[in-house]
């Protein structure tokens, strides 16, 4: 018999009896569908994530002033209780560190925005030109802080999408004067809505200022935090080093913390991971139930078609055309199964993604692929147990049974 | 020449504890182009008989020549070539592919031998038509009539021209008129060389036969061919 026969053959017998078939192709499209949309799911949270701290920027460092660790009691412990603050001083040294590609310092503090007759309180963030890149901000309008002396910052300001949304509406803002606690300050630019942020500092409602106009306008002489970004990831722990080591002699102490965002990072990308492998194994099940429905619709066809086995044995099939036939037959119920349930499960990733928006639910590859080989697989091997039970039927019996 | 030769043939089933002889000692010869009705009450081994003729079943001693070749030795594989080329076989209940068209059942045989689509479909449609089938190609039997359904079978029993055409009771599940032209087809096709077997219960059938063999308790009772070989 040619293959394409045998393929026709199956295609027949398997549409010859609607029901049976479509419960089953329903039986391994759900599982399929499962595996798609669940790792969709996980994949997605973990990308989610991810993107939440890549929103930090890249190979970030930040320093902290004071020291996280604690020591137990201890008479050094006892002398230096207080640590140093940080400064713009200390910031501008690090630039100067190997592995440092930039420095941005940052002093924070709330205070009130007025302009354009509306009053608002902001959080103000003062840092310098560098902070832009670290942050990989993008501008709706004009440009980020201007490049100056860190101890001599210009009176202006770079304002968040949603500050400058209800300060200013639809009306322009660039070139407008704000004011700023009691300074006066022009808008430079402003910021592009990323509705991201880590820590409660969401970026649309900040406005930015040159550090040492922040400075005077909370009459401080410290920072919050030195952001710093290394030359390349494998260089984050040599910058980690490299800081601690340089604050330690200006400081004459250790009083510093250090953390990089890829430690917290990695821990939450091996979770997440972990995680939707689980999930896709739970739904992995599913695939090999559908996989024992088909070897019953099969047993069930062999049975049901025992007569029609021992009339082509009669009109000269071979065993091995009669096995192939009820092979090809499984195999094509698993594999529109497979294929149905691809698409059913891009479509619910789809509709995942409509309804909450921020979340990237999209199957991962290796998920599509285990998915679509295991219904195939299954679906192959518990069709080879009724096809061997048809290819061995003997004739005379199964001719009787009608 | 004979084209089947049967020789010292048994046939034993076990059912249980007892052990039932199908077939004994039976030594028939049949000529091409003969015409026999194989005939005997219910469990006479007739039915047996047949499945041996057409290697739907093995014999547990004795040789089997098919046009000079003994089949009782070849492999299922070889057994299932030797079934598509010369064996044609037309059962009592038609054994039609429900969801297959008349065509289709017709093309069978041809479409497991591996011939390809284009000859299948001139084959078929001529023998539709010699079958007078021709305006029912693409119904299926659940639109065809008994005699229709019969035809059908026979010409997919024929459509591979074997060298013998076994019948197991082929008007069982007819009414008179049309199991009559069943027979009549059958004959026809047996006038123009085809060996016909006929199992039968059915007397007025059987003695149209050219031969009859009589069947009982396994044994061949008699043989219109030999009377004087077997009554002795």
């Amino acid at each position: 018999m040619r293959s394409a026969d045998v393929l026709r053959f199956a295609r027949d017998a398997a549409t010859g009896y609607p029901l049976r078939t479509s419960l089953s192709v329903l039986a391994m499209a759900i599982g399929v569908a499962a595996v798609v949309v669940l790792t969709s799911l996980g994949d997605g949270a973990r990308r989610y994530v991810v993107e939440q701290f890549s929103a930090l920027g890249s190979n970030l460092v930040i320093v902290l002033p004071g020291r996280s660790a604690t020591g137990g009691f201890s008479p050094a412990n006892a002398l230096t209780t207080t640590p140093r603050d940080l400064t713009v001083d200390d910031a501008f040294a690090l630039t100067r560190l190997p592995s440092v590609r930039r420095v941005a310092p940052l002093t924070a503090g709330n205070s009130e925005i007025n302009a354009n007759g509306r009053l608002r309180e902001v959080v103000v963030a003062g840092t310098a030109s560098t902070y832009f890149d670290i942050r990989s901000f993008k501008m709706a309008q004009g440009h980020f802080l201007p490049e100056a002396d860190w101890s001599r910052g210009a009176p202006v300001v770079v304002i968040g999408a949603k500050i400058k949304e209800e300060i200013f509406g639809a009306n322009p803002a660039m070139g407008e004067l704000v004011r700023l606690g009691d300074r006066r300050l022009r808008v430079v630019g402003v910021l592009k809505a990323t509705g991201q942020g880590v820590g409660g500092m969401n970026t649309d409602e900040v406005v930015f200022v040159p550090v040492s106009v922040a400075q005077s306008l909370f009459n401080t002489s410290t920072l919050f935090r030195i952001l710093i970004e290394a030359r390349s990831r494998g260089e984050i722990e040599a910058v980690k080093r490299e800081v601690t080591a340089a604050l330690k002699a200006r400081h004459g102490e250790e009083d510093i913390t250090v953390i990089t965002q890829d430690a917290v990072l990695a821990t939450f990308d091996k979770l997440l991971r972990a995680l939707t492998a689980a999930v896709a194994g739970i739904a992995a099940i599913s695939l090999a139930v559908a996989g024992i429905l088909v070897m019953n619709v099969m047993l069930v066809a062999v049975t049901q078609r025992t007569a029609e086995i021992g009339l082509l044995k009669a009109l000269g099939a071979r065993a091995a055309t009669i096995r192939n036939a009820f092979m090809a037959e499984a195999a094509m119920l698993s594999l529109v199964g497979a294929v149905t349930g691809y698409g059913l499960g891009l479509f619910g990733a789809f509709v995942l993604r409509q309804v909450y928006p921020v979340f990237p639910a999209y199957p991962p590859d290796w998920a599509v692929i285990a998915a679509l080989g295991t219904a195939l697989g299954t679906g192959m091997l518990f069709g080879i147990m009724p096809a061997r039970r048809a290819a061995k039927l003997d004739p005379v019996q199964a001719l009787m049974k009608h | 020449m004979a084209v089947i030769q049967l020789a010292g043939i048994e046939r034993v089933f076990h059912l249980g504890d007892s052990v039932v002889h199908a077939l004994t000692g039976l030594d028939v010869a049949i000529d091409a182009g003969e015409y026999v009705a194989i005939m005997g009450p219910s469990g006479s081994g007739k039915s047996t008989l047949l499945n041996l003729l057409g290697l739907l079943d093995r014999p547990d001693a004795g040789a089997y020549r098919l046009e000079g070749r003994d089949v009782t030795t070849l492999s299922p594989d070889e057994q299932a070539a030797v079934r598509s080329r010369r064996i044609g076989f037309v059962f009592q209940s038609f054994h039609l592919v429900p969801r297959l068209t008349a065509a289709e059942n017709v093309a069978l045989p041809m479409m497991l031998a591996g011939i390809p689509a284009a000859e299948r479909a001139a084959r078929v449609r001529q023998a539709l038509k010699d079958f007078g089938l021709d305006q029912r190609a693409d119904h299926r039997p659940d639109q065809l009539s008994g005699g229709q359904r019969q035809r059908v079978a026979i010409a997919r029993a024929t459509i591979m021209q074997p060298a013998v055409l076994l019948a197991d009771e082929p008007t069982g599940n007819l009414d008179r008129a049309t199991g009559d032209d069943v027979i009549h087809l059958l004959e026809e096709l047996n006038q123009r060389g085809m060996t016909l077997i006929i199992v039968t219960h059915d007397p007025k059938i059987g003695t149209r036969a050219g031969r009859q063999l009589m069947m009982e308790d396994g044994e061949l009772k008699s043989d219109s061919a030999r009377p004087a070989a077997v009554a002795g």
